[in-house]
């Protein structure tokens, strides 16, 4: 029993990792069953939350992983990981953003020629009656 | 005879001192057309004094789209009403009326799809802007030729004329931040013909400039950016002229 504490207490930072993941991809799939996350924006962070929890648990290819970017302390190797997928995470938001401000200035504009001719009608009919 | 339908597009931001004046000008001129006003979100007074003329169909945008945005509108509008030439002409009292006519005839008699006033084809008696902005423009002129390979002097006139195509277009594609020197490019990829003509403008009537101080920088960056992303996609029109 002391011993797995020992080993636990050893490789601390593994322990931590493994757990971080493991909750991020929790949050995230709490999240997309409450329907505050769609799917398809879902993906990215499911993607990078596996492949720390991937990295975490097998160790030795992190450090296989490291050597052949030439990064001596393998920890590290996970940071960069993690900047990368905030980058990718980040770019997508951009993506959506640009997406989202050019639907949004469609309905804009579609919203001020029908109010435009609305009125028009509106004062046929009147002239009319 | 049927008479073109040709529909007058002003944009407007905060212009409720030139609106009135603006529109009324345009009445001077004897030739049938309806004029539209679009009010982009502006926060004073604009709409009323626009809708008080009577002369206009104003459009009131629910927010602030910034010019292209609000252009844009007036060329769906334009489409949906199956206009055969817009004008595209300054809510701030910068053009004149009177030159409209000779804005559209090149268009009228097909050596173009959309004409451009420009204050630099010949040096004009009136507002030529400030030594910074000529830079500016004359850099964008280099990047014409470069890009599409047609000489437009002027590419932040926004005084220009369009035919039916031109609308058709434009009501589905254009830029909505400072859109002029972007949208020549996009004129250009796309195989329409553009053209400059003379004229005079005057200086501002009142409103403020969109565009001083530190936002120039950016200006400049983004419209060249813009300008060189537009040259590099594919060509989006489908339909060839007469087709």
């Amino acid at each position: 029993m002391l011993n797995l504490v020992d080993i636990l207490i050893e490789n601390r930072i593994q322990v931590f990792s493994i757990i971080g993941s493991i909750s991020l991809i929790l949050i995230i799939f709490k999240l997309i069953k409450r329907k505050k996350l769609k799917e398809e924006y879902s993906l990215l962070w499911l993607g990078c939350g596996s492949i720390f929890l991937f990295f975490s648990i097998f160790k030795p290819l992190l450090q296989i992983f490291a050597d052949s970017l030439g990064i001596i302390y393998a920890p590290s190797a996970l940071l960069l990981m993690l900047i990368v997928s905030a980058f990718l995470i980040l770019i997508q938001f951009s993506v959506v953003i640009s997406k989202l401000s050019e639907s949004n200035k469609n309905l804009i504009q579609e919203v001020g020629i029908l109010k435009a001719e609305f009125k028009k009608l509106q004062s046929l009919v009147k002239d009319v009656k | 005879m049927i008479t073109d339908k040709i529909i007058i597009i002003i944009p407007a931001y905060n212009e409720e001192k030139n609106i009135s004046n603006v529109i009324r000008s345009l009445k001077e001129e004897n030739f049938q057309f309806e004029c539209v006003v679009i009010n982009d979100g502006s926060k004073d007074d604009t709409q009323h004094m626009a809708e008080a003329t009577g002369l206009a169909t104003v459009i009131q945008l629910p927010a602030n789209l910034g010019i292209g945005g609000a252009v844009q509108t007036g060329f769906k509008y334009a489409f949906y009403h199956k206009f055969d030439y817009a004008i595209q002409f300054d809510g701030d009292g910068q053009h004149l009326a009177s030159e409209i006519k000779n804005l559209l005839a090149p268009i009228k008699a097909n050596e173009c799809d959309v004409c451009i006033g420009s204050r630099f084809v010949q040096k004009t008696q009136g507002f030529q802007s400030t030594f910074m902005r000529r830079v500016g423009i004359k850099i964008f002129e280099v990047l014409n030729k470069l890009l599409i390979g047609q000489k437009i002097t002027d590419s932040t006139s926004g005084f220009r004329a369009y035919n039916k195509e031109a609308i058709t277009f434009l009501a589905s594609n254009y830029p909505t931040d400072y859109p002029e020197p972007e949208t020549i490019i996009l004129l250009g990829k796309n195989d329409f013909k553009v053209k400059e003509i003379s004229v005079e403008m005057l200086e501002r009537q009142g409103g403020e400039s969109s565009i001083s101080g530190l936002k120039s920088a950016y200006y400049m960056i983004k419209v060249v950016l813009a300008m060189l992303m537009t040259a590099q996609r594919q060509k989006i029109r489908r339909s060839i002229k007469n087709a």
